[in-house]
């Protein structure tokens, strides 16, 4: 399938150079994240009928993950609240670039830092605690306000979006999926961008601000690190960079060569595979250690919550590698081959959510009336008792999506190989294994 | 082979693996009965297995707050006050794996306060394995063909 520019349509490249929709959207979601907080901090505790609960882990989830992710990659990072009070702050202005910038340090982020090592970790310490997280308000409270403080606190210290690019604990994940997605930006013509003088998608112009992502578009050929803010589209002289639709998983191509990418996604398909477990599997002892934050048995489940995704899962997938042969230095196949969970760790996601929300989805409508859980009835919803939806099919659902999701892994796992020079039987007999398990854990 | 002609024939494949009829053991419907105690946020015993046709007779009982039975699938609950007991009575006629879950908000986890019925076998899981299998042997042979 070939590629189809989107921003050639003049209503999309309009709404994109124009600053005020995307501007409306800002707000609106900043609106509901503060109002998360809030009432995450003053609603009632009981996580089913507070707003912070029901909209963050239940309604935003499931966007992200069965739509937002799949079909738009970073398509939540272009209008998450988050980066916003702090880029405001750094850039003294809310809409177009100002005469007069604020000076704030504006340094640049350490190079030891300039990896998702710290995104994997944030996204771990959120993960060890998340029976807590996603079941008790003021936890989600306060950690949606700490994340929004840290990134206005990074952004007066370092250059552009340090928080999104460094430390989000979602946007590590959802840039190793939107390698996935169906859309892209990217530049029109290359040799466009080596003449280009003062570079200003990534310098800035008076049109514009540099990447807030700190990524050059003239080098981009993954979606990973491109949050799809349009600022270089704004910014670019020449009209050289399109938002194109382009098949799935067209960056798997090219395999990455990283350890905190490649090791991003063992935590994710780990997380996957011990969140369906513990919460979804009808083993109380382990709900109980999740749960008991600081008891004994809370320690040997993070043990072995790290164990699995840093012990047992790459443990497995590297003896499947030993047995290939190959020039290539076994640290960069690990890496490159590694590429094939992606896809199948963002199925595990979709499989697990999927009976996550539906069993839970009707909490949305009576949240909506009574977002606080202090007996409102805005809507007349707030007594819509709770019932599971769509039960009969969901578990051919949650099959559906793991075997598509272990046929696009044994794919990627073919282009992978091929690349590296080795056989892709150990790691399509590894994805097997991995699905299978997950069967064995949703069904 | 035509890859078009090898699509279809595994899709027809899966189709067998994922629809066929099985054949149903004749087992004798009995009733059966089961005492679940309910706790934040677990159930025991937290598995059940049946063979399908039995009539399942659940005794619930709540250790420390109300606390609910629903069963996925089957659309029947029962609830049971704080160290009270109550009784839910249904035929088990439907196939297959359903989670049981606590129906009334009972604290923290309480939308993780899972259980599991299993009604004769759990099919639907061998035969999603055996998709899985299909899918694999599949792409294995398309790499062949390739090379």
């Amino acid at each position: 399938m070939a590629k189809i520019e989107l921003t050639r349509n003049p209503f999309i490249k309009n709404a994109i150079k124009s600053r005020y929709p995307q501007l409306a959207v800002f707000i609106v979601m900043l609106v509901g994240y503060i109002f998360a907080i809030l009432a995450g901090l003053i609603g009632t505790p009981v996580g089913s009928h507070n707003f912070s609960i029901v909209f963050v882990w239940i309604a935003w989830w499931a966007v992200l993950i069965l739509v937002a992710v799949p079909f738009f990659g970073r398509g939540w990072c272009a209008v998450c609240p988050i980066p916003l009070p702090g880029e405001w702050l750094q850039r003294g202005a809310v809409l177009s670039p100002p005469e007069k910038r604020p000076k704030w340090l504006n340094l640049r982020v350490p190079k030891m830092f300039r990896n998702i090592w710290l995104q994997n970790i944030s996204f771990l310490l959120l993960a060890l605690f998340s029976s807590v997280l996603l079941t008790t308000p003021n936890i989600t409270g306060i950690v949606l306000a700490v994340m929004l403080f840290a990134a206005i606190g990074l952004s007066t210290i370092f250059e552009r979006r340090a928080f999104c690019r460094y430390l989000c604990p979602v946007g590590g994940f959802i840039g190793l999926y939107s390698q996935t997605a169906p859309i892209e930006l990217r530049i029109k013509d290359k040799q466009v961008c080596v003449k280009c003088e003062g570079k200003p998608c990534y310098n800035g112009s008076a049109a514009g601000y540099g990447c807030p992502w700190d990524v050059f578009p003239g080098g981009l050929t993954k979606n990973t690190y491109c949050g799809l803010c349009m600022e270089c589209i704004r910014t670019c002289p020449h009209d050289n960079i399109a938002i194109n639709l382009r098949p799935f998983s067209a960056d798997l191509a090219k395999p990455s060569t990283r350890m905190d990418e490649a090791f991003k996604a063992f935590i994710m398909l780990g997380s996957a595979m011990i969140y369906a477990g513990v919460l979804l599997g009808p083993w109380g002892t382990l709900k109980d250690a999740a749960y008991g934050v600081g008891t004994g048995a809370w320690f040997i489940y993070a043990v072995v919550f790290l164990a699995i995704i840093f012990g047992i899962l790459p443990g497995f997938f590297s003896l499947g590698l030993l047995k290939t042969k190959s020039n290539l230095p076994f640290k960069q196949r690990f890496a490159s081959l590694s590429t094939a969970l992606i896809p199948l760790g963002l199925m595990f996601w979709v499989a697990f959510s999927l009976s996550f929300v539906l069993t839970n989805a009707s909490y949305i409508l009576a949240a909506l009336s009574d977002p606080l859980g202090l007996g409102w009835n805005l809507f007349g919803t707030a007594n819509f008792a709770w019932q599971p939806m769509l039960t009969t099919i969901l578990a051919p659902a949650q099959t559906l999506a793991l075997v598509v999701g272990l046929i696009w892994s044994a794919r990627t796992a073919q282009k992978s190989a091929s690349e590296a020079g080795v056989s892709p039987l150990p790691i399509i007999f590894y994805s097997f294994v991995a699905t299978s398990t997950m069967l064995w854990l949703l069904l | 082979m035509n890859p078009r002609f090898s699509l279809l024939l595994f899709m027809m494949a899966g189709m067998v693996v994922a629809f066929a009829p099985l054949p149903v053991p004749a087992v004798a419907p009995q009733a059966r009965i089961f005492r679940i105690d309910a706790r934040q946020y677990a159930y025991s015993a937290s598995e059940l297995e049946v063979n399908q046709g039995d009539t399942v007779i659940i005794r619930l009982v709540s250790a420390d707050v109300v606390h609910g039975l629903y069963v996925d699938g089957y659309d029947v609950s029962v609830e049971a006050d704080p160290g009270q007991s109550a009784t839910l009575t249904f035929i088990a006629d439907k196939p297959g794996s359903f989670r049981f879950r606590c129906n009334l908000t009972c604290g923290a986890m309480h939308p993780f306060m899972i259980g599991k019925l299993t009604v004769g076998n759990n099919n639907w899981l061998f035969r999603s394995i055996g998709l899985a299998m299909l899918a694999v042997f599949g792409v294995i042979l398309s790499i062949k063909q390739k090379a």
